[in-house]
């Protein structure tokens, strides 16, 4: 079992999901988040006051998967979320050493899906 | 009428004017701005109250450069249609010459000045009503552009037509209290066409408002504001003004009343947007109408609107695929249409008797045996919406091909507050 957790672009959301949805992913978990690659944030102005290096908006998207979904499931994020430009957004993969279905308890595989 | 020696500024009836037109900008800003804001996602909500600031800002110039005049004044370049340049500038306009127009009281006038605000504010409020139609997708500088054109070539000839010394259907003898062709029609199928016009917004959910108190706030404000735009347009602190403003609130409740309900049986529980969305289509109806019907005509009027906006918005709009997105076509133009068509079939005469229009004797609707005054409402209407509509896209064509009417693709999915305005509405961490 695997945890998969992608930052991505908060505009490309609707492509990832869809992507995901694509191959059957329906369960994932998304929050917003803060933060920064080699783009160093953005600068905004405020009644001509420079505003520098603020964090940028993010996605954070995150989904248990069993191994055999891993590679499908990163090729969709990639395919929704990649536009070529910096700031495009990182996947990460853990191990993932148990998962439990609150509702009845299963444990494992099961409890995945 | 009055001879001319009687005529003369009256102060509790400039009291009155120069507190509605306060009224009405209120409207414009913030009402406007937060009941529209609350409606759209949180990346595009500075963009969509920007659009109803930059109208109060782009039209107030223009209204006092030249706007009013051709709106207004009696010497004219098109008979019936246009007036022409002599007041631009407000010029030759003196602090204390009595208004040439009056409503219900024919001999204490308001200050010319006060009549021109008041004027103004209604000016400022019909392209931000538009603004609901063009929401999270049109790029900021060709709104601008949209706003000023229209408001020169659209909403200014309207005005003459319907409301100056000597326009066309004024002439005739409509009956349109505050706005029902000029603001309502004519904003709202003006919002058709920008709608089909800009296309859908991408994507193909429907994403829920952003923030509902916004909206409620925003429609009560609205509703609050709309006792000046309605009692504020007889022009004078008199019965008629009470009249007016009890109608106004009337219909409002009627409507709310109804929407909610509506969605109670159809969706399983009342909504506040219903209820809000309900109220601002009663407010609407009665806009034409309020200092000609009774209480029983306006509350009717508010019960129609508030079901024929309910059908149109929810199941009309939906089965068609225009993406109206805020409802300023399902809202303004509908229940502006049945207020203008009401005014004909329910104004009573017993309200009007002995107030300056129609030399005191009162306007009667067909249930009251004024049949022409039906078929008048009728024609100001179909002319409304054939120039609000023909009219709004053919500039927005020509805008289009000049600067393009729609942000990119990837502007629109970063959001217009970012990509219009390089702002943001609210931080995640500070």
């Amino acid at each position: 079992m695997k945890m998969i957790v992608a930052i991505i672009q908060p505009f490309r959301l609707d492509e990832v999901k869809q992507a995901l949805y694509d191959i059957d992913v329906r369960l994932m978990t998304v929050s917003e988040v803060l933060g920064h690659g080699r783009q160093k944030g953005v600068t905004e102005f405020y009644r001509g006051v420079k505003e520098t290096g603020n964090l940028l908006r993010k996605i954070r998207i995150e989904i248990g998967v069993n191994d055999e979904f891993l590679e499908p499931c990163i090729e969709a994020i990639e395919k929704g979320a990649r536009t070529g430009e910096l700031g495009d957004g990182k996947i990460f993969v853990y191990e993932m050493s148990e998962c439990v279905r609150i509702r009845t308890g299963e444990r494992g595989r099961e409890a995945i899906g | 009428m009055a001879s001319d020696l009687l005529v003369h500024i009256s102060g509790a009836n400039t009291v009155w004017v120069l507190l509605s037109a306060a009224l009405v900008m209120f409207m414009t800003v913030p009402a406007l701005g937060m009941f529209y804001g609350g409606l759209v996602k949180k990346k595009n909500v500075l963009n969509i109250m920007m659009q109803s600031f930059a109208s109060l800002g782009v039209v107030s110039i223009i209204w006092v450069a030249f706007g009013y005049s051709l709106a207004f004044s009696q010497s004219e370049i098109i008979p019936g249609v246009l007036g022409d340049f002599h007041w631009s500038f407000l010029a030759g306009i003196g602090p204390s010459d009595p208004s040439p127009y009056f409503v219900s009281d024919s001999t204490g006038r308001v200050p010319h000045m006060a009549f021109i605000i008041f004027q103004c504010m209604f000016a400022v409020i019909t392209p931000a009503v538009i603004s609901g139609a063009m929401a999270e997708r049109m790029k900021f500088p060709a709104f601008v552009l949209f706003v000023a054109l229209w408001t020169v070539f659209i909403y200014v000839p309207l005005t003459h037509m319907m409301w100056s010394t000597n326009g066309v259907f004024a002439k005739m003898g409509l009956a349109d209290f505050a706005g029902g062709t000029v603001v309502e029609i004519n904003s709202g199928f003006s919002a058709l066409a920008c709608a089909l016009a800009l296309g859908k917004r991408k994507g193909q959910r429907g994403s829920p408002p952003h923030d509902l108190t916004y909206t409620l706030a925003g429609a009560a404000m609205l509703w609050f504001g709309w006792f000046g735009f309605n009692a504020g347009s007889g022009l004078a602190a008199d019965g008629l003004a009470a009249q007016a403003f009890v109608n106004t609130n009337m219909a409002g409740a009627a409507a709310a009343v109804v929407w909610a309900t509506l969605d109670w049986i159809i969706q399983k529980k009342p909504t506040i947007l219903g209820f809000a969305s309900g109220g601002v289509a009663g407010l609407v109806v009665i806009t034409p109408a309020a200092g000609y019907v009774n209480v029983a005509g306006a509350m009717a009027l508010g019960a129609a609107a508030g079901l024929a906006c309910y059908g149109m918005v929810v199941f009309v709009k939906n089965k068609l695929g225009y993406d109206d997105s805020l409802d300023a076509f399902g809202v303004h133009g509908i229940a502006g249409m049945i207020g203008i068509l009401g005014t004909g079939l329910l104004a009573d005469p017993a309200i009007t008797r002995g107030f300056a229009m129609n030399g005191g004797n009162g306007v009667a609707g067909l249930a009251f045996g004024g049949f022409n005054l039906f078929a008048v409402q009728a024609f100001a209407a179909l002319v409304t919406i054939g120039v609000a509509f023909f009219g709004s896209t053919v500039l927005l064509r020509a805008i289009d091909w000049l600067i393009g009417l729609r942000v990119s693709e990837r502007d629109e999915a970063i959001g217009l507050d970012a990509t219009q305005h390089n702002e943001r509405a609210y931080t995640v961490i500070e």
